[in-house]
Protein backbone atom coordinates (compact mmCIF):
# COMPACT_ATOMS: atom_id res chain seq x y z
CA UNK A 1 0.00 0.00 0.00
CA UNK A 2 1.50 3.24 -1.06
CA UNK A 3 1.26 5.87 1.92
CA UNK A 4 0.82 9.60 1.29
CA UNK A 5 2.05 12.45 3.75
CA UNK A 6 -0.55 15.03 2.50
CA UNK A 7 1.42 17.38 4.97
CA UNK A 8 -2.03 19.12 5.59
CA UNK A 9 -3.29 21.87 7.95
CA UNK A 10 -7.13 21.35 7.63
CA UNK A 11 -8.03 24.37 8.94
CA UNK A 12 -5.71 26.44 6.66
CA UNK A 13 -6.46 24.66 3.22
CA UNK A 14 -6.85 26.54 -0.09
CA UNK A 15 -9.81 26.00 -1.94
CA UNK A 16 -10.52 25.48 -5.67
CA UNK A 17 -13.41 24.01 -8.11
CA UNK A 18 -12.31 20.54 -9.59
CA UNK A 19 -13.68 21.56 -13.09
CA UNK A 20 -10.28 24.06 -12.91
CA UNK A 21 -8.55 21.17 -12.85
CA UNK A 22 -10.20 19.52 -15.46
CA UNK A 23 -9.84 22.26 -17.84
CA UNK A 24 -6.17 22.96 -16.68
CA UNK A 25 -5.17 19.22 -17.77
CA UNK A 26 -7.36 19.40 -20.63
CA UNK A 27 -5.29 22.33 -22.40
CA UNK A 28 -2.17 20.31 -20.59
CA UNK A 29 -2.67 17.39 -22.52
CA UNK A 30 -3.43 18.61 -25.61
CA UNK A 31 -0.41 21.02 -25.70
CA UNK A 32 1.49 17.54 -25.69
CA UNK A 33 -0.88 15.82 -28.10
CA UNK A 34 -2.07 17.43 -31.47
CA UNK A 35 -4.53 14.65 -31.82
CA UNK A 36 -6.60 16.00 -28.68
CA UNK A 37 -9.93 17.69 -29.88
CA UNK A 38 -12.60 19.03 -27.84
CA UNK A 39 -16.29 18.98 -28.42
CA UNK A 40 -18.34 21.73 -26.22
CA UNK A 41 -22.32 21.58 -26.17
CA UNK A 42 -23.29 25.33 -24.73
CA UNK A 43 -22.15 24.83 -21.87
CA UNK A 44 -18.31 25.35 -22.63
CA UNK A 45 -17.40 27.92 -20.13
CA UNK A 46 -19.07 26.24 -17.19
CA UNK A 47 -17.22 22.94 -17.91
CA UNK A 48 -13.95 25.22 -18.52
CA UNK A 49 -13.65 23.95 -21.87
CA UNK A 50 -13.37 27.22 -22.78
CA UNK A 51 -9.86 27.81 -21.87
CA UNK A 52 -8.89 24.94 -24.68
CA UNK A 53 -11.33 26.43 -27.03
CA UNK A 54 -9.50 29.88 -26.77
CA UNK A 55 -6.53 28.37 -27.17
CA UNK A 56 -6.73 25.31 -30.08
CA UNK A 57 -9.89 26.91 -31.56
CA UNK A 58 -8.66 25.04 -34.70
CA UNK A 59 -9.69 22.19 -32.43
CA UNK A 60 -12.33 22.70 -30.85
CA UNK A 61 -16.01 21.39 -32.05
CA UNK A 62 -19.33 22.84 -30.91
CA UNK A 63 -22.25 20.44 -31.37
CA UNK A 64 -24.83 22.58 -29.77
CA UNK A 65 -27.34 21.61 -27.21
CA UNK A 66 -26.81 17.80 -28.77
CA UNK A 67 -25.74 15.35 -26.43
CA UNK A 68 -26.53 12.48 -28.10
CA UNK A 69 -25.19 13.31 -31.27
CA UNK A 70 -22.19 14.51 -29.13
CA UNK A 71 -21.47 11.22 -28.18
CA UNK A 72 -21.51 10.05 -31.91
CA UNK A 73 -19.37 12.25 -33.17
CA UNK A 74 -16.75 12.01 -30.86
CA UNK A 75 -16.99 8.39 -32.16
CA UNK A 76 -16.39 8.81 -35.22
CA UNK A 77 -13.49 11.68 -34.61
CA UNK A 78 -11.66 8.43 -32.35
CA UNK A 79 -12.08 6.25 -35.46
CA UNK A 80 -10.23 8.79 -37.43
CA UNK A 81 -7.54 8.53 -34.48
CA UNK A 82 -8.65 11.58 -32.97
CA UNK A 83 -8.84 11.57 -29.49
CA UNK A 84 -11.99 13.43 -28.48
CA UNK A 85 -12.85 14.98 -25.22
CA UNK A 86 -16.26 15.20 -24.40
CA UNK A 87 -17.46 17.27 -21.94
CA UNK A 88 -21.21 18.17 -20.16
CA UNK A 89 -22.98 18.07 -17.26
CA UNK A 90 -22.88 14.62 -15.78
CA UNK A 91 -26.63 14.05 -15.91
CA UNK A 92 -26.54 14.52 -19.55
CA UNK A 93 -23.41 13.39 -20.29
CA UNK A 94 -24.22 10.12 -18.90
CA UNK A 95 -27.65 9.79 -18.46
CA UNK A 96 -28.62 11.48 -22.06
CA UNK A 97 -26.38 9.50 -24.34
CA UNK A 98 -26.03 6.44 -22.36
CA UNK A 99 -26.68 4.33 -24.97
CA UNK A 100 -24.21 5.71 -27.70
CA UNK A 101 -21.99 5.19 -24.84
CA UNK A 102 -22.75 1.99 -24.73
CA UNK A 103 -23.17 0.66 -28.01
CA UNK A 104 -20.98 2.92 -29.66
CA UNK A 105 -18.04 3.95 -27.72
CA UNK A 106 -17.44 0.85 -25.19
CA UNK A 107 -18.72 -2.25 -26.86
CA UNK A 108 -16.07 -1.02 -29.91
CA UNK A 109 -13.58 -0.01 -27.18
CA UNK A 110 -13.77 3.63 -29.12
CA UNK A 111 -10.68 6.19 -27.39
CA UNK A 112 -13.15 8.88 -26.40
CA UNK A 113 -12.62 10.60 -23.24
CA UNK A 114 -15.81 11.70 -21.00
CA UNK A 115 -15.42 14.86 -18.63
CA UNK A 116 -18.63 14.89 -16.55
CA UNK A 117 -19.06 18.27 -14.56
CA UNK A 118 -21.38 18.74 -12.15
CA UNK A 119 -21.17 15.68 -10.23
CA UNK A 120 -22.99 15.71 -6.91
CA UNK A 121 -25.43 17.14 -4.69
CA UNK A 122 -23.00 20.38 -4.46
CA UNK A 123 -24.20 21.49 -7.70
CA UNK A 124 -27.00 23.57 -5.71
CA UNK A 125 -29.32 25.68 -6.51
CA UNK A 126 -30.27 24.49 -9.91
CA UNK A 127 -31.73 21.44 -8.20
CA UNK A 128 -32.04 17.75 -8.87
CA UNK A 129 -32.32 17.70 -12.37
CA UNK A 130 -28.54 19.18 -12.58
CA UNK A 131 -27.37 17.25 -9.81
CA UNK A 132 -25.39 13.80 -10.86
CA UNK A 133 -25.62 11.27 -8.51
CA UNK A 134 -25.76 8.39 -10.67
CA UNK A 135 -22.84 8.60 -13.18
CA UNK A 136 -20.51 6.35 -11.05
CA UNK A 137 -23.06 3.60 -11.25
CA UNK A 138 -24.24 3.67 -14.97
CA UNK A 139 -20.35 4.34 -16.11
CA UNK A 140 -18.74 1.63 -14.06
CA UNK A 141 -21.20 -0.62 -15.12
CA UNK A 142 -20.08 -0.49 -18.58
CA UNK A 143 -17.36 -3.17 -20.26
CA UNK A 144 -14.08 -1.05 -21.16
CA UNK A 145 -15.29 1.75 -19.41
CA UNK A 146 -12.57 2.92 -16.77
CA UNK A 147 -13.77 5.92 -14.19
CA UNK A 148 -11.76 8.48 -12.02
CA UNK A 149 -12.99 10.51 -9.28
CA UNK A 150 -10.09 12.88 -8.34
CA UNK A 151 -10.21 14.42 -4.57
CA UNK A 152 -9.68 17.68 -5.50
CA UNK A 153 -8.48 20.55 -8.30
CA UNK A 154 -4.63 19.07 -8.69
CA UNK A 155 -5.74 15.44 -8.90
CA UNK A 156 -8.43 16.01 -10.97
CA UNK A 157 -6.03 17.88 -13.99
CA UNK A 158 -3.57 14.69 -13.30
CA UNK A 159 -6.78 12.68 -14.49
CA UNK A 160 -7.29 14.29 -17.34
CA UNK A 161 -4.06 14.41 -18.50
CA UNK A 162 -3.41 10.38 -17.82
CA UNK A 163 -6.60 9.56 -19.55
CA UNK A 164 -5.75 11.15 -22.50
CA UNK A 165 -2.41 8.79 -22.08
CA UNK A 166 -4.83 5.73 -21.64
CA UNK A 167 -5.96 4.13 -24.89
CA UNK A 168 -10.43 3.33 -24.77
CA UNK A 169 -12.89 5.01 -22.84
CA UNK A 170 -12.58 7.06 -19.55
CA UNK A 171 -14.99 8.63 -17.57
CA UNK A 172 -13.90 11.49 -14.89
CA UNK A 173 -15.86 13.32 -12.46
CA UNK A 174 -15.47 16.55 -11.13
CA UNK A 175 -17.82 19.28 -9.37
CA UNK A 176 -19.11 22.64 -10.12
CA UNK A 177 -18.24 24.14 -6.13
CA UNK A 178 -14.90 25.08 -5.01
CA UNK A 179 -13.23 22.12 -2.58
CA UNK A 180 -10.34 21.56 -0.57
CA UNK A 181 -6.96 21.24 -2.25
CA UNK A 182 -5.45 18.46 -0.33
CA UNK A 183 -3.31 17.10 -2.42
CA UNK A 184 0.17 18.85 -4.18
CA UNK A 185 1.98 18.61 -7.49
CA UNK A 186 4.36 16.41 -5.85
CA UNK A 187 1.72 14.16 -4.59
CA UNK A 188 1.68 10.70 -6.76
CA UNK A 189 -1.18 10.35 -8.98
CA UNK A 190 -1.32 6.84 -10.81
CA UNK A 191 -4.45 6.01 -12.75
CA UNK A 192 -5.59 2.89 -10.94
CA UNK A 193 -3.63 3.02 -7.98
CA UNK A 194 -5.51 3.82 -4.72
CA UNK A 195 -3.20 5.35 -2.11
CA UNK A 196 -3.53 5.75 2.35
CA UNK A 197 -3.70 9.48 3.10
CA UNK A 198 -3.90 8.91 6.89
CA UNK A 199 -2.99 5.55 8.21
CA UNK A 200 -5.09 4.18 11.13
CA UNK A 201 -5.93 0.45 12.97
CA UNK A 202 -9.03 0.32 13.57
CA UNK A 203 -11.30 0.91 11.05
CA UNK A 204 -10.69 2.02 6.92
CA UNK A 205 -12.40 4.80 4.79
CA UNK A 206 -12.27 4.82 1.31
CA UNK A 207 -13.26 8.16 -0.35
CA UNK A 208 -13.61 9.22 -3.17
CA UNK A 209 -13.91 13.03 -4.64
CA UNK A 210 -14.38 15.80 -2.14
CA UNK A 211 -15.00 12.80 0.45
CA UNK A 212 -11.81 12.40 0.69
CA UNK A 213 -11.06 15.90 2.48
CA UNK A 214 -14.59 15.09 4.83
CA UNK A 215 -12.66 11.66 5.81
CA UNK A 216 -9.45 13.14 7.03
CA UNK A 217 -11.89 15.86 8.58
CA UNK A 218 -13.55 12.86 10.35
CA UNK A 219 -10.45 11.10 10.86
CA UNK A 220 -8.87 13.46 13.00
CA UNK A 221 -11.66 14.30 15.15
CA UNK A 222 -12.32 10.13 16.05
CA UNK A 223 -8.41 10.43 16.84
CA UNK A 224 -9.26 12.74 19.40
CA UNK A 225 -11.27 10.31 20.83
CA UNK A 226 -8.98 7.54 20.83
CA UNK A 227 -10.10 6.14 17.47
CA UNK A 228 -7.17 5.19 14.68
CA UNK A 229 -8.62 5.94 11.27
CA UNK A 230 -7.03 4.89 8.21
CA UNK A 231 -8.20 6.96 5.17
CA UNK A 232 -8.06 5.39 1.79
CA UNK A 233 -7.76 8.41 -1.42
CA UNK A 234 -9.76 5.50 -3.84
CA UNK A 235 -9.73 8.00 -7.11
CA UNK A 236 -10.22 5.22 -9.63
CA UNK A 237 -13.43 3.54 -9.02
CA UNK A 238 -12.51 1.09 -12.22
CA UNK A 239 -10.64 -0.84 -12.47
CA UNK A 240 -10.31 -1.04 -8.55
CA UNK A 241 -7.12 -1.40 -7.20
CA UNK A 242 -8.24 -4.41 -5.19
CA UNK A 243 -4.56 -5.19 -3.63
CA UNK A 244 -4.43 -1.56 -2.00
CA UNK A 245 -8.50 -2.36 -0.77
CA UNK A 246 -7.96 -5.93 0.58
CA UNK A 247 -4.63 -4.86 2.96
CA UNK A 248 -6.92 -1.47 3.77
CA UNK A 249 -9.65 -4.23 5.36
CA UNK A 250 -7.17 -6.70 6.26
CA UNK A 251 -5.39 -4.38 8.24
CA UNK A 252 -8.22 -2.66 10.36
CA UNK A 253 -11.02 -5.22 9.61
CA UNK A 254 -14.31 -2.45 9.25
CA UNK A 255 -14.61 -0.10 6.24
CA UNK A 256 -16.63 2.97 5.50
CA UNK A 257 -16.95 3.73 1.77
CA UNK A 258 -17.98 7.30 1.35
CA UNK A 259 -18.82 9.12 -1.58
CA UNK A 260 -21.07 12.00 -3.49
CA UNK A 261 -23.06 9.98 -4.94
CA UNK A 262 -26.30 7.33 -4.53
CA UNK A 263 -24.79 4.84 -2.53
CA UNK A 264 -26.70 2.22 -4.55
CA UNK A 265 -23.88 1.07 -7.38
CA UNK A 266 -21.51 3.74 -6.89
CA UNK A 267 -17.77 3.66 -5.81
CA UNK A 268 -18.99 2.04 -2.45
CA UNK A 269 -20.77 -0.73 -3.90
CA UNK A 270 -17.93 -1.85 -6.56
CA UNK A 271 -15.44 -1.61 -3.33
CA UNK A 272 -18.16 -3.81 -0.96
CA UNK A 273 -19.09 -6.20 -4.33
CA UNK A 274 -15.04 -6.99 -4.41
CA UNK A 275 -14.34 -7.03 -0.13
CA UNK A 276 -17.28 -9.65 -0.26
CA UNK A 277 -15.43 -11.92 -2.33
CA UNK A 278 -12.05 -11.44 -1.35
CA UNK A 279 -12.12 -9.81 2.48
CA UNK A 280 -15.75 -9.59 3.64
CA UNK A 281 -15.21 -7.04 7.19
CA UNK A 282 -17.97 -5.43 8.71
CA UNK A 283 -18.70 -2.13 6.26
CA UNK A 284 -21.39 0.88 6.13
CA UNK A 285 -21.75 3.10 2.94
CA UNK A 286 -22.24 7.49 3.33
CA UNK A 287 -23.67 8.14 0.09
CA UNK A 288 -27.36 9.46 -1.21
CA UNK A 289 -29.94 7.24 0.26
CA UNK A 290 -32.45 6.36 -2.97
CA UNK A 291 -33.53 9.78 -3.29
CA UNK A 292 -33.62 12.43 -5.82
CA UNK A 293 -31.18 16.07 -4.96
CA UNK A 294 -33.04 19.15 -3.95
CA UNK A 295 -32.17 23.26 -4.73
CA UNK A 296 -30.35 24.38 -2.12
CA UNK A 297 -26.85 26.08 -1.13
CA UNK A 298 -24.26 23.40 -1.63
CA UNK A 299 -23.23 23.24 2.40
CA UNK A 300 -26.56 23.21 3.56
CA UNK A 301 -27.36 20.18 1.02
CA UNK A 302 -23.98 18.36 2.00
CA UNK A 303 -25.53 18.28 5.65
CA UNK A 304 -28.98 17.53 4.98
CA UNK A 305 -28.15 14.14 2.90
CA UNK A 306 -25.81 13.27 5.48
CA UNK A 307 -22.02 13.69 3.72
CA UNK A 308 -20.10 15.50 5.94
CA UNK A 309 -17.72 14.50 8.09
CA UNK A 310 -19.88 13.97 10.83
CA UNK A 311 -21.77 11.58 9.30
CA UNK A 312 -18.38 9.73 8.52
CA UNK A 313 -17.28 9.68 11.71
CA UNK A 314 -20.86 8.26 13.50
CA UNK A 315 -20.54 5.53 10.44
CA UNK A 316 -16.89 4.63 11.56
CA UNK A 317 -17.98 4.60 15.07
CA UNK A 318 -20.75 2.21 14.12
CA UNK A 319 -18.57 0.16 12.21
CA UNK A 320 -16.41 -0.90 14.41
CA UNK A 321 -19.22 -2.17 17.29
CA UNK A 322 -19.54 -4.71 14.39
CA UNK A 323 -16.71 -5.79 14.48
CA UNK A 324 -17.07 -7.92 17.67
CA UNK B 1 -59.01 34.53 -11.07
CA UNK B 2 -59.49 37.61 -13.68
CA UNK B 3 -60.00 36.71 -17.01
CA UNK B 4 -59.80 38.09 -20.40
CA UNK B 5 -57.61 41.05 -19.81
CA UNK B 6 -57.17 43.98 -22.02
CA UNK B 7 -54.17 44.65 -23.57
CA UNK B 8 -53.31 47.60 -20.99
CA UNK B 9 -53.95 45.19 -18.02
CA UNK B 10 -51.77 42.84 -20.10
CA UNK B 11 -49.19 45.01 -20.46
CA UNK B 12 -49.17 45.99 -17.09
CA UNK B 13 -49.52 42.70 -15.76
CA UNK B 14 -46.09 41.87 -17.82
CA UNK B 15 -44.48 44.49 -16.44
CA UNK B 16 -45.24 43.40 -12.76
CA UNK B 17 -44.22 39.94 -13.44
CA UNK B 18 -40.72 41.21 -15.00
CA UNK B 19 -40.28 42.71 -11.37
CA UNK B 20 -41.87 39.60 -9.88
CA UNK B 21 -39.06 37.54 -11.81
CA UNK B 22 -36.64 39.58 -11.28
CA UNK B 23 -37.23 40.39 -7.43
CA UNK B 24 -37.03 36.74 -6.87
CA UNK B 25 -33.64 35.95 -9.11
CA UNK B 26 -32.08 38.62 -6.97
CA UNK B 27 -33.61 36.87 -3.66
CA UNK B 28 -32.08 33.12 -4.92
CA UNK B 29 -28.50 34.62 -5.87
CA UNK B 30 -28.83 32.31 -9.24
CA UNK B 31 -31.34 31.75 -11.61
CA UNK B 32 -31.72 32.18 -15.32
CA UNK B 33 -33.42 35.81 -15.99
CA UNK B 34 -32.39 35.99 -20.13
CA UNK B 35 -35.02 33.01 -20.59
CA UNK B 36 -37.15 34.02 -18.19
CA UNK B 37 -37.91 37.59 -19.37
CA UNK B 38 -38.32 36.96 -22.98
CA UNK B 39 -40.91 34.13 -22.63
CA UNK B 40 -42.50 36.13 -20.25
CA UNK B 41 -45.09 37.92 -22.29
CA UNK B 42 -46.16 34.40 -23.78
CA UNK B 43 -46.93 32.71 -20.36
CA UNK B 44 -48.96 35.97 -19.31
CA UNK B 45 -51.02 35.78 -22.16
CA UNK B 46 -51.40 31.99 -21.99
CA UNK B 47 -52.35 32.13 -18.32
CA UNK B 48 -54.48 35.04 -18.91
CA UNK B 49 -56.34 35.27 -21.87
CA UNK B 50 -56.00 31.68 -23.59
CA UNK B 51 -56.12 28.75 -21.23
CA UNK B 52 -58.76 27.28 -19.64
CA UNK B 53 -57.71 26.52 -16.02
CA UNK B 54 -58.56 26.80 -12.24
CA UNK B 55 -55.90 27.94 -9.47
CA UNK B 56 -58.35 26.61 -6.96
CA UNK B 57 -58.41 23.16 -8.78
CA UNK B 58 -54.69 22.14 -10.55
CA UNK B 59 -55.74 18.75 -11.08
CA UNK B 60 -58.91 19.44 -12.80
CA UNK B 61 -59.01 17.06 -15.74
CA UNK B 62 -60.58 19.36 -18.48
CA UNK B 63 -57.85 22.49 -18.12
CA UNK B 64 -55.77 23.17 -20.61
CA UNK B 65 -52.23 22.50 -19.75
CA UNK B 66 -48.97 24.36 -20.36
CA UNK B 67 -45.75 22.28 -20.59
CA UNK B 68 -42.44 24.18 -20.10
CA UNK B 69 -39.71 22.44 -21.72
CA UNK B 70 -37.13 25.06 -21.22
CA UNK B 71 -37.20 24.54 -17.92
CA UNK B 72 -34.45 26.74 -16.75
CA UNK B 73 -37.32 29.55 -17.66
CA UNK B 74 -39.29 28.59 -14.32
CA UNK B 75 -38.74 32.01 -13.09
CA UNK B 76 -41.49 33.38 -15.49
CA UNK B 77 -43.56 30.42 -14.76
CA UNK B 78 -43.56 30.64 -10.75
CA UNK B 79 -43.97 34.65 -11.50
CA UNK B 80 -47.32 33.40 -13.49
CA UNK B 81 -48.62 31.04 -11.22
CA UNK B 82 -47.74 32.95 -8.20
CA UNK B 83 -50.22 35.40 -9.78
CA UNK B 84 -52.56 32.85 -10.89
CA UNK B 85 -53.20 32.35 -6.96
CA UNK B 86 -51.59 28.60 -7.43
CA UNK B 87 -49.51 29.74 -4.08
CA UNK B 88 -48.71 32.42 -2.41
CA UNK B 89 -46.37 35.41 -3.99
CA UNK B 90 -44.60 35.16 -0.56
CA UNK B 91 -43.02 31.97 -1.85
CA UNK B 92 -41.03 33.54 -4.76
CA UNK B 93 -38.68 34.92 -2.22
CA UNK B 94 -37.45 31.47 -1.49
CA UNK B 95 -36.87 30.45 -4.84
CA UNK B 96 -34.16 27.55 -4.91
CA UNK B 97 -33.48 27.43 -1.19
CA UNK B 98 -33.71 24.46 0.49
CA UNK B 99 -37.17 23.32 1.31
CA UNK B 100 -38.85 25.35 -1.12
CA UNK B 101 -41.23 24.13 -3.31
CA UNK B 102 -39.77 26.29 -6.23
CA UNK B 103 -36.75 24.03 -7.14
CA UNK B 104 -34.32 25.38 -9.70
CA UNK B 105 -35.71 23.54 -12.14
CA UNK B 106 -39.36 22.99 -12.20
CA UNK B 107 -40.76 19.86 -10.03
CA UNK B 108 -44.61 18.85 -10.57
CA UNK B 109 -44.58 16.69 -7.19
CA UNK B 110 -43.36 20.02 -5.15
CA UNK B 111 -45.20 22.99 -7.23
CA UNK B 112 -48.79 23.14 -7.95
CA UNK B 113 -49.57 24.48 -11.63
CA UNK B 114 -46.59 22.80 -12.71
CA UNK B 115 -47.31 20.21 -15.16
CA UNK B 116 -44.18 18.20 -15.39
CA UNK B 117 -40.46 18.27 -14.04
CA UNK B 118 -38.24 19.37 -16.27
CA UNK B 119 -34.44 21.17 -16.56
CA UNK B 120 -32.99 18.68 -19.32
CA UNK B 121 -33.68 19.90 -22.03
CA UNK B 122 -35.40 18.95 -25.20
CA UNK B 123 -37.93 16.37 -23.81
CA UNK B 124 -41.09 18.98 -23.44
CA UNK B 125 -42.77 18.16 -26.67
CA UNK B 126 -42.72 14.67 -26.73
CA UNK B 127 -44.65 14.52 -23.28
CA UNK B 128 -47.02 17.40 -24.75
CA UNK B 129 -47.71 15.35 -27.79
CA UNK B 130 -48.57 12.38 -25.71
CA UNK B 131 -50.65 14.31 -23.36
CA UNK B 132 -52.53 15.61 -26.69
CA UNK B 133 -52.72 11.97 -27.86
CA UNK B 134 -54.40 11.39 -24.21
CA UNK B 135 -56.44 13.99 -25.05
CA UNK B 136 -57.53 12.49 -28.58
CA UNK B 137 -58.41 8.75 -27.19
CA UNK B 138 -60.46 10.18 -24.56
CA UNK B 139 -62.35 12.67 -26.52
CA UNK B 140 -61.52 15.49 -24.36
CA UNK B 141 -61.23 18.91 -25.38
CA UNK B 142 -58.50 20.25 -23.65
CA UNK B 143 -55.67 21.85 -25.21
CA UNK B 144 -52.12 21.14 -25.06
CA UNK B 145 -49.25 24.40 -25.22
CA UNK B 146 -45.63 23.58 -25.23
CA UNK B 147 -42.80 26.43 -24.67
CA UNK B 148 -39.22 25.22 -26.29
CA UNK B 149 -35.79 27.23 -26.35
CA UNK B 150 -34.44 27.42 -29.88
CA UNK B 151 -31.34 26.46 -28.41
CA UNK B 152 -33.15 23.82 -27.07
CA UNK B 153 -34.83 22.56 -30.60
CA UNK B 154 -30.86 21.84 -31.56
CA UNK B 155 -31.83 18.21 -29.41
CA UNK B 156 -33.07 15.69 -31.78
CA UNK B 157 -35.62 14.45 -29.28
CA UNK B 158 -37.22 17.57 -30.19
CA UNK B 159 -37.79 15.96 -34.22
CA UNK B 160 -38.88 13.16 -33.39
CA UNK B 161 -41.84 14.86 -30.92
CA UNK B 162 -42.63 17.23 -33.81
CA UNK B 163 -42.37 14.13 -36.21
CA UNK B 164 -45.00 12.51 -34.35
CA UNK B 165 -47.27 15.22 -33.17
CA UNK B 166 -47.63 16.10 -37.65
CA UNK B 167 -48.23 12.10 -37.85
CA UNK B 168 -50.86 11.92 -35.85
CA UNK B 169 -52.30 15.48 -36.65
CA UNK B 170 -52.31 16.57 -33.33
CA UNK B 171 -54.28 19.51 -33.93
CA UNK B 172 -54.78 20.22 -30.03
CA UNK B 173 -51.03 20.92 -29.72
CA UNK B 174 -49.24 24.29 -30.01
CA UNK B 175 -45.88 24.56 -29.33
CA UNK B 176 -44.23 28.13 -29.27
CA UNK B 177 -40.43 28.87 -29.35
CA UNK B 178 -38.91 31.10 -27.57
CA UNK B 179 -36.93 32.51 -30.69
CA UNK B 180 -34.64 35.17 -29.12
CA UNK B 181 -31.50 34.18 -31.26
CA UNK B 182 -29.34 33.16 -28.00
CA UNK B 183 -27.97 30.36 -26.07
CA UNK B 184 -25.39 30.19 -23.46
CA UNK B 185 -22.31 29.79 -25.99
CA UNK B 186 -23.58 32.52 -27.90
CA UNK B 187 -26.11 33.09 -30.78
CA UNK B 188 -27.89 30.07 -31.96
CA UNK B 189 -27.13 30.74 -35.51
CA UNK B 190 -23.02 30.29 -34.40
CA UNK B 191 -23.44 27.68 -31.94
CA UNK B 192 -25.43 25.38 -33.96
CA UNK B 193 -27.66 26.81 -36.82
CA UNK B 194 -31.26 25.66 -36.54
CA UNK B 195 -32.74 27.81 -40.00
CA UNK B 196 -34.34 27.92 -41.81
CA UNK B 197 -37.19 27.27 -39.11
CA UNK B 198 -39.94 27.94 -40.88
CA UNK B 199 -39.68 25.49 -43.37
CA UNK B 200 -38.37 22.76 -41.20
CA UNK B 201 -41.59 22.55 -38.75
CA UNK B 202 -43.91 22.97 -42.01
CA UNK B 203 -41.50 20.04 -43.52
CA UNK B 204 -42.91 17.78 -40.37
CA UNK B 205 -46.59 18.39 -41.23
CA UNK B 206 -46.96 21.89 -38.59
CA UNK B 207 -48.86 24.82 -39.00
CA UNK B 208 -46.34 27.46 -38.23
CA UNK B 209 -47.33 30.89 -37.16
CA UNK B 210 -44.79 33.48 -37.24
CA UNK B 211 -45.42 36.70 -34.39
CA UNK B 212 -44.39 39.33 -32.42
CA UNK B 213 -43.47 37.06 -28.75
CA UNK B 214 -43.75 40.46 -26.77
CA UNK B 215 -46.35 41.45 -28.27
CA UNK B 216 -49.58 40.68 -26.59
CA UNK B 217 -52.11 41.27 -29.11
CA UNK B 218 -50.25 39.50 -31.79
CA UNK B 219 -50.15 36.15 -29.12
CA UNK B 220 -53.57 36.11 -28.55
CA UNK B 221 -54.00 36.47 -32.46
CA UNK B 222 -51.83 33.51 -32.83
CA UNK B 223 -53.14 31.44 -30.42
CA UNK B 224 -56.01 31.68 -32.04
CA UNK B 225 -54.71 30.90 -35.13
CA UNK B 226 -53.83 27.93 -33.60
CA UNK B 227 -56.94 27.03 -32.08
CA UNK B 228 -58.67 27.03 -35.27
CA UNK B 229 -56.22 25.17 -37.21
CA UNK B 230 -57.46 21.57 -37.99
CA UNK B 231 -55.54 18.52 -38.56
CA UNK B 232 -52.63 19.91 -38.05
CA UNK B 233 -50.60 20.84 -34.96
CA UNK B 234 -49.61 25.10 -34.69
CA UNK B 235 -46.14 25.91 -33.79
CA UNK B 236 -45.82 29.70 -32.81
CA UNK B 237 -42.57 30.79 -33.99
CA UNK B 238 -42.47 33.85 -31.00
CA UNK B 239 -39.88 36.68 -32.32
CA UNK B 240 -38.25 37.70 -28.45
CA UNK B 241 -35.22 39.38 -27.15
CA UNK B 242 -33.50 37.56 -24.53
CA UNK B 243 -33.71 39.29 -21.37
CA UNK B 244 -36.94 41.82 -23.07
CA UNK B 245 -37.43 45.03 -20.29
CA UNK B 246 -34.23 45.51 -18.87
CA UNK B 247 -31.38 47.01 -21.08
CA UNK B 248 -28.20 45.60 -19.88
CA UNK B 249 -30.01 41.93 -20.24
CA UNK B 250 -31.46 42.55 -23.44
CA UNK B 251 -29.91 40.80 -25.95
CA UNK B 252 -26.58 39.87 -23.80
CA UNK B 253 -25.82 36.23 -23.59
CA UNK B 254 -24.00 36.60 -20.02
CA UNK B 255 -27.67 36.93 -18.38
CA UNK B 256 -28.52 33.72 -19.53
CA UNK B 257 -27.84 32.42 -16.09
CA UNK B 258 -27.07 35.19 -13.73
CA UNK B 259 -28.92 36.75 -10.98
CA UNK B 260 -28.65 40.70 -10.53
CA UNK B 261 -27.05 41.92 -7.82
CA UNK B 262 -28.22 44.64 -5.49
CA UNK B 263 -27.22 47.77 -7.42
CA UNK B 264 -28.41 46.15 -10.82
CA UNK B 265 -31.52 45.06 -9.17
CA UNK B 266 -31.98 48.37 -8.49
CA UNK B 267 -31.41 49.91 -11.97
CA UNK B 268 -33.44 47.09 -13.55
CA UNK B 269 -36.44 47.51 -11.37
CA UNK B 270 -35.78 51.18 -11.89
CA UNK B 271 -36.06 50.72 -15.76
CA UNK B 272 -39.55 49.10 -15.26
CA UNK B 273 -41.21 51.85 -13.55
CA UNK B 274 -41.16 49.37 -10.22
C1 LIG C 1 -30.16 18.28 -21.99
C2 LIG C 1 -29.59 19.58 -21.52
N1 LIG C 1 -28.39 19.98 -21.98
C3 LIG C 1 -27.86 21.13 -21.54
C4 LIG C 1 -28.50 21.90 -20.62
C5 LIG C 1 -27.86 23.17 -20.09
N2 LIG C 1 -28.58 24.36 -20.60
C6 LIG C 1 -29.50 25.00 -19.86
S1 LIG C 1 -30.19 26.28 -20.66
C7 LIG C 1 -29.24 26.04 -22.02
C8 LIG C 1 -29.36 26.95 -23.20
C9 LIG C 1 -30.74 27.00 -23.72
O1 LIG C 1 -30.86 27.88 -24.79
P1 LIG C 1 -32.29 28.22 -25.35
O2 LIG C 1 -33.04 26.95 -25.57
O3 LIG C 1 -32.15 29.10 -26.52
O4 LIG C 1 -32.98 28.93 -24.12
P2 LIG C 1 -33.22 30.49 -23.83
O5 LIG C 1 -32.43 31.29 -24.79
O6 LIG C 1 -34.67 30.68 -24.01
O7 LIG C 1 -32.81 30.69 -22.41
C10 LIG C 1 -28.40 24.93 -21.83
C11 LIG C 1 -27.42 24.44 -22.80
C12 LIG C 1 -29.74 21.43 -20.15
N3 LIG C 1 -30.45 22.10 -19.23
N4 LIG C 1 -30.28 20.29 -20.63
MG1 LIG D 1 -32.60 31.08 -26.92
Amino acid sequence: MRIVDLNLDLNNIKMKPTRDGYGEGLVAAAEKNPDIIALGADITASVRVDWFRDRFPERFIGIGIAEQNQMGIAAGLSLAGKIPFVTNYGVFLAGRSWDQIRTTVCYANLNVKLGGAHGGISVGPDGATHQALEEISIMRCLPNMRVIVPADSIETRKAAMAAAEIYGPVYIRFGREKVPCITSEDTPFEFGKAYCVREGTDAAIIACGVMVYESLVAAEALAKEGISVMVINNHTVKPLDAETLIEAAEKTGAVVTAEEHQAAGGMGSAVLEMLAQNCPVPAKMIGVMDRFGESGDPGVLMKEFGLVSSNIAAAVKEVIKMKK
Amino acid sequence: MQRRMTREQLRDKTRQLRVSILKMLYEAGSGHPGGSLSAIDVMAVLYHNVMKHDPNNPGWPERDRFFLSKGHACPALYAVLADCGYFSIDTLKNLRKYGCILQGHPCMRHTPGVEVSAGSLGQGLSIAAGNALAAKLDNKAYRVYCLMGDGELQEGQIWEAAMTAGHYKLDNLCGIVDYNGLQIDGKVEDVMNINPLKEKWEAFNWNVVETDGHDVLKLEEAFSRADSCKSKPTVIIAHTVKGKGVSFMENNPSWHGAAPDKDQLASALAELGA
